[in-house]
């Protein structure tokens, strides 16, 4: 690859190694777990719904920052990504809303 | 300059030069994942809006099996880790290592996509299709479309093995796999949401 990724001006910043991936991989993995443990105990159920959504964004923000190098890339790409996944978020709410689920 | 020097100059580059300063390849692939958020989450909008009101059965909690849908998920998750391995041997100029890391991450995918075609079957078996119920309707629209992304990452996949294996993929075409694994890792934070909404707060 190029470095046309990258700003002028601007040093590539190095990607993560085997070693963090891997650790990466296993922090998804406990969180999964978690989630799923969440959902088995019924003690947790009034905590459920707000458990299980910041869980499950705490997974994606994960894959999204390391995994697609989100975190290491130019910022016009994460504005790229986030800006219509707001857009969708907030459909998905006003939708919600506007059927009278809450 | 001769045209004969601009493409001796040019050769060693396969990416030219942009406004932004960033590759337009990258820069397009991030704006069509932009399109599947708004795709993925007018599919999704719609799975909630319509889920309770059902009037006949089955419902979700009658159907769902939770630990075997858990079991995909960590398959998914697991497959983003072997794609990432896959790009960065490429990106190293490892070759064979890239090939082995693409089937392991194409094969994973196979074993979610296979879960899927045997959760599907027993949901129909049980009574579910696509004309049962509000819920059968949206469900199999949300989880059938992820599942069609799924296949064709498995497809695009499989194509880079192949060029892998044959030597067609050296470091510096290390982008045509970090653009897949883009792809990948999205269908794998589709699932990541779709696992929390559809199936755990039911």
């Amino acid at each position: 690859m190029t470095d046309q990724g990258h700003p002028p001006g601007q040093p590539e910043h190095a990607h993560p190694g085997a070693k963090e991936y891997l650790a990466i991989a296993v922090v998804l993995t406990v969180i999964t777990a978690v989630e799923v443990a969440i959902f088995y105990i019924p003690q947790m159920h009034p905590v459920l719904v707000p458990s299980l959504l910041t869980l499950s964004a705490l997974k994606f923000t994960m894959v999204a920052m390391f995994y697609m190098h989100l975190k290491f890339d130019h910022r016009l790409f994460s504005w790229l990504f986030v800006t219509p996944m707001a857009l969708a978020a907030f459909v998905i709410l006003a939708l919600m809303k506007l059927f009278g689920v809450f | 300059m001769a045209v004969a020097d601009i493409a001796a100059h040019a050769a060693p580059h396969d990416e030219h030069p942009t406004s932004t300063g960033l590759n337009s390849r990258k820069l397009v692939f991030w704006a069509f994942l932009g399109s599947e958020c708004m795709f993925f989450g007018s599919l999704i909008a719609t799975y909630l809006v319509y889920r309770g009101r059902d009037q006949v059965g089955p419902h979700p909690h009658d159907i769902f099996a939770i630990p075997f849908t858990s079991f995909s998920a960590f398959v998914l998750l697991m497959s983003s880790l072997t794609m990432v391995l896959a790009l960065a041997a490429i990106q190293r100029g490892n070759q064979r290592s890239g090939a082995i890391w693409l089937a392991a991450t194409a094969l994973l995918g196979m074993t979610f996509v296979g879960g899927q075609c045997y959760e599907f079957t027993e949901f129909f078996y049980k009574g579910l299709t696509l004309q049962t119920n509000l819920f059968g309707c949206t469900f199999f629209v949300l989880t059938g479309f992820h599942g069609t992304h799924v296949t064709v990452g498995v497809i695009w996949l499989w194509t880079l093995f192949t060029l892998a294996v044959r030597g067609k993929l050296p470091k510096e075409k290390s982008l045509d796999v970090e653009i897949a694994g883009l792809y990948w890792h999205f269908v794998d934070v589709v699932w990541i949401a779709i696992f929390t909404l559809v199936y755990l707060i039911q």
